[in-house]
């Protein structure tokens, strides 16, 4: 009999707690086989945020680091430099990467860190159950928006990659999304290029996946991708924002 | 032995973590502790170790974090209104059991305060600081040889218990000068850091740094793991110095540089014909209480002397346990005291004996 | 000898550096020594001071309160710190910066054209070193010839003629 599909090596085999429908078991599996595929699982440490990923610890089979809320690219800042040929990412969600770990981002990025971002942008806060995040669209009803998002008083969502394109150390900063399989396959390879990129000590790597929180939208699995393509698209749009390895680009 | 030389105290202890093997230093400036930032930012590129100045103390002790889950040795320093940005990180690096060590030259608070020495930080350092049940072991140095030798101990005693170690000084002790020798660092030591995430190699099964335990029954055993490491030091790592204690009516007690302006009131007391001693705890965490607990057998009454408005004098008073009347004299703010101001309240209290 | 200094005068007078040769030169006789300066705003505003122990016994608290010599290179440091001298003790100034006003008679004072005759030499900017000379020869803390030695050890490699400008203005300090 021959195999046609597997488990990647690099994704440890116990079940996520994801709620169904949730787009970050996609982008497990995606850095996951990116790992595998560069034969790096041996050579990576991943740092586990705050927020609904924080369990990653369990899903990924390479060293995991826990840290605390917003503080992943410092761990990782502290991992990576002490084991400067190792290969460091973190994967971080909306609240902990762009509210509560701003400074971090920014400073790991204009540091040139040679650390890869896995950035989960889902527009709500999910694991503490559905509140506002930085990113949450202007209008989006969460649990603390009620009446929706309102710019006079919660301003406006941050755009990530626009964000930390702007920064010298950042090498890559790429939007991808995991709506359907055109795009989850653009997100894998740009995944691989970060992690690429990362081994070639060329900097900063930034990657933000455009994903799903069905639970808290209060939507099912398939209107969530459909909310996600008319809601969030139009707000951060899908692209290459700075590629230092790309040709004219350098 | 090496020979001596004239050093401020934030430089030898920065001298002192690079010889013990400290590779990477994570940094924030503010006063008075910055020379230590400034030495390993010379010091550090000549010994093929790391100075990294992180955004803010925040981000310092989070670095600290992620390198000590690597087995790394690794450091931070600050002063006061920066320690509490760390407390954080520090309940974190307990909470996932990594060793690293922490310098704390305190100055005046609360808020800004001022840059003066103080130590009205001791309730922060010893009693926990941040969230959840823990400990750092706390070391009070009173002069700048005693930063060195206690720097050397820091280190190895976060990596033998696996836990966070505080090197609290205040502004005096770091910016002033004395005379220190640097001796041999014992290197032949080795730690088990089989935990350390520093990447599976494909021939191990991987780790895990963490702190999060969903389940109460896991965490309750986990913490009271922690605990019983926390006797085993209480018991083997307490360290205090007594003077004149054998026949003293009067016995202060004072750490870092106040237990010499102590020590200089109870010679003057002596002088006077009043029997004074002086305990100095080395350890602010543990605390040694068994020594004051002895002493307090014979003892007439305690004296706490401190830079604050009375944060040890609780634990003094513990240690004492009501066998005697346990006094305070403190100043706040960033105020030195004088021996003569000491002395006074030595005075006003040999009269109630 | 238990000798208790405070250097005190405005940021840039070598207030510092005067401290650290009296401590480096104690250190290396084989003297308990410290050396505690001001810090912060202070020292970046204008004024600087430190205080320096010499002694043959272990130092207790490294805050000088009763001197045995102040040496005062501005005029707010002689008001400041007169009453920091202990009874016996001896206030140095530098006379060409300092008015002085004495208010006690328990104490010495000793007053040096220092700036102006380091200024007269061609080494305007070590009339600290003079004035330190004049403290050498007075207060008998140590023989010129251990702190020439001393200073061979502070004074930068990169600039070993410094040596011999220190030494000359010391000389000259001290044969006032």
């Amino acid at each position: 009999m021959s195999i046609v599909f597997e488990k990647p090596h690099a994704l440890s085999d116990v079940g996520f707690h994801y709620c169904p429908g949730c787009t970050h078991g996609i982008v497990h599996r995606l850095v996951a086989e990116v790992l595998d595929e560069l034969k790096l699982e041996g050579e990576a440490v991943g740092i586990a945020s705050v927020g609904c990923s924080v369990f990653s610890y369990n899903y990924f089979e390479c060293d995991m680091v826990q840290a605390a809320h917003g503080r992943a690219p410092a761990v990782a800042t502290g991992v990576k430099r002490a084991n400067p040929d190792k290969v460091v990412f973190t994967y971080q969600g909306d609240g902990d990467l762009l509210a509560i770990g701003t400074a971090e981002t920014i400073h790991a990025a204009t540091r040139g860190e040679n650390i890869t971002v896995v950035f989960i942008n889902n527009c709500i806060y999910g694991m503490t159950g559905g509140q506002m995040a930085p990113t949450s669209l202007v209008g989006q009803v969460t649990q603390t928006t009620p009446y929706g998002r309102k710019t006079e008083t919660q301003g406006w969502p941050i755009n990530g990659c626009e964000l930390v394109s702007q920064l010298e150390g950042t090498a890559l900063a790429q939007r991808v999304a995991v709506n359907n399989v055109k795009n989850i396959r653009e997100a894998k390879a740009a995944i691989k290029k970060a992690f690429t990129y990362q081994t070639e000590k060329k900097g900063f790597t930034f990657v933000e996946v455009l994903s799903t929180c069905p639970t808290n939208w209060g939507l099912s699995p398939q209107e969530s991708l459909k909310w996600m393509e008319e809601n969030m698209m139009p707000q951060y749009p899908l692209g290459v924002y700075k590629d230092k390895g790309a040709k004219g680009d350098e | 032995m090496s020979e001596k030389v004239l050093m401020k105290g934030n430089e030898a202890i920065a001298e002192a973590a690079i010889r013990s093997g400290c590779k990477l230093f994570f940094g924030y400036p503010i006063t008075p502790q910055t020379e230590v930032s400034a030495y390993m930012s010379k010091r550090m590129p000549q010994v093929d170790g790391l100075y990294l100045q992180a955004e803010s103390e925040v981000a310092a002790i989070n670095m600290v974090y992620g390198a000590a889950a690597t087995g790394a040795r690794a450091m931070t320093s600050s002063s006061s209104p920066g320690i509490s940005l760390k407390q954080e990180g520090l309940s974190y690096i307990a909470g996932a059991d990594l060793p690293c060590v922490i310098i704390n030259i305190v100055r005046g608070g609360p808020g800004l305060g001022g840059i003066q020495p103080a130590q009205s930080d001791y309730f922060q350092a010893t009693k926990g600081g941040g969230h959840g049940d823990y400990n750092l072991v706390v070391l009070a140095p009173s002069t700048i040889q005693e930063c060195v030798d206690l720097t050397y101990k820091a280190f190895d005693i976060a990596d033998q218990y696996r836990v966070p170690v505080m090197i609290m000084g205040d502004g005096m002790l770091g910016q002033m000068m004395e005379p220190v020798s640097f001796p041999a660092h014992d290197d032949s030591v080795t730690f088990d850091k089989s935990w350390a995430c520093n990447t599976t190699g494909m021939k191990r099964k991987k780790n895990i740094v963490n702190s999060l335990y969903i389940n109460p029954d896991e965490l309750e055993n986990l913490v009271w793991e922690r605990q019983k490491r926390y006797d085993l030091i209480t018991e083997k790592e307490t360290r205090a110095e007594s003077f004149f204690c054998e026949d003293a009516d009067i016995v202060l007690v004072a750490y870092g540089t106040i237990a010499r302006v102590a020590m200089n009131a109870v010679k003057k007391a002596r002088a006077m014909g009043i029997k004074a001693g002086l305990i100095r705890p080395i350890t602010l965490w543990p605390f040694p209480e068994q020594e004051i607990a002895n002493v307090a057998k014979t003892a007439k009454s305690f004296l706490s002397v401190e830079m604050s408005t009375g944060q040890m004098v609780y634990d003094v008073k513990l240690a004492v346990n009501g066998k005697c009347p346990v006094e305070f004299y403190g100043r706040t703010g960033g105020v030195v005291p004088v021996p003569q101001e000491i002395l006074d309240k030595i005075v006003e209290m040999s009269k109630k004996l | 000898m238990q000798k208790e200094f405070i250097i005190s005068g405005f940021g840039g007078q070598g207030i510092l550096f005067i401290g650290k040769l009296l401590a480096y030169t104690g250190m290396k006789n084989n003297y308990e020594v410290s050396w505690l300066p001001s810090y912060g705003p202070e020292m970046r505003g204008g004024t600087a001071s430190c205080n320096v122990i010499i002694s043959d016994d272990a130092i207790g608290s490294p805050l000088v309160t009763e001197a045995t010599e102040v040496i005062a290179m501005n005029g707010p440091s002689f008001v400041k710190f007169e009453k920091s001298v202990a009874p016996g003790g001896t206030m140095y100034y530098d006379s060409s910066l300092v008015t002085p006003n004495p208010t006690r008679d328990d104490i010495k004072y000793i007053g040096v054209e220092a700036t102006k005759l380091a200024t007269e030499m061609g080494m305007g900017k070590l009339a600290n070193m003079f004035l330190i000379g004049k403290v050498l020869k007075e207060s008998g803390v140590f023989e010129l010839d251990v702190v020439f030695e001393a200073l061979k050890g502070l004074v930068p490699a990169k600039k070993p003629e410094l040596y011999d400008l220190n030494k000359k203005a010391i000389e000259a300090g001290a044969n006032l």
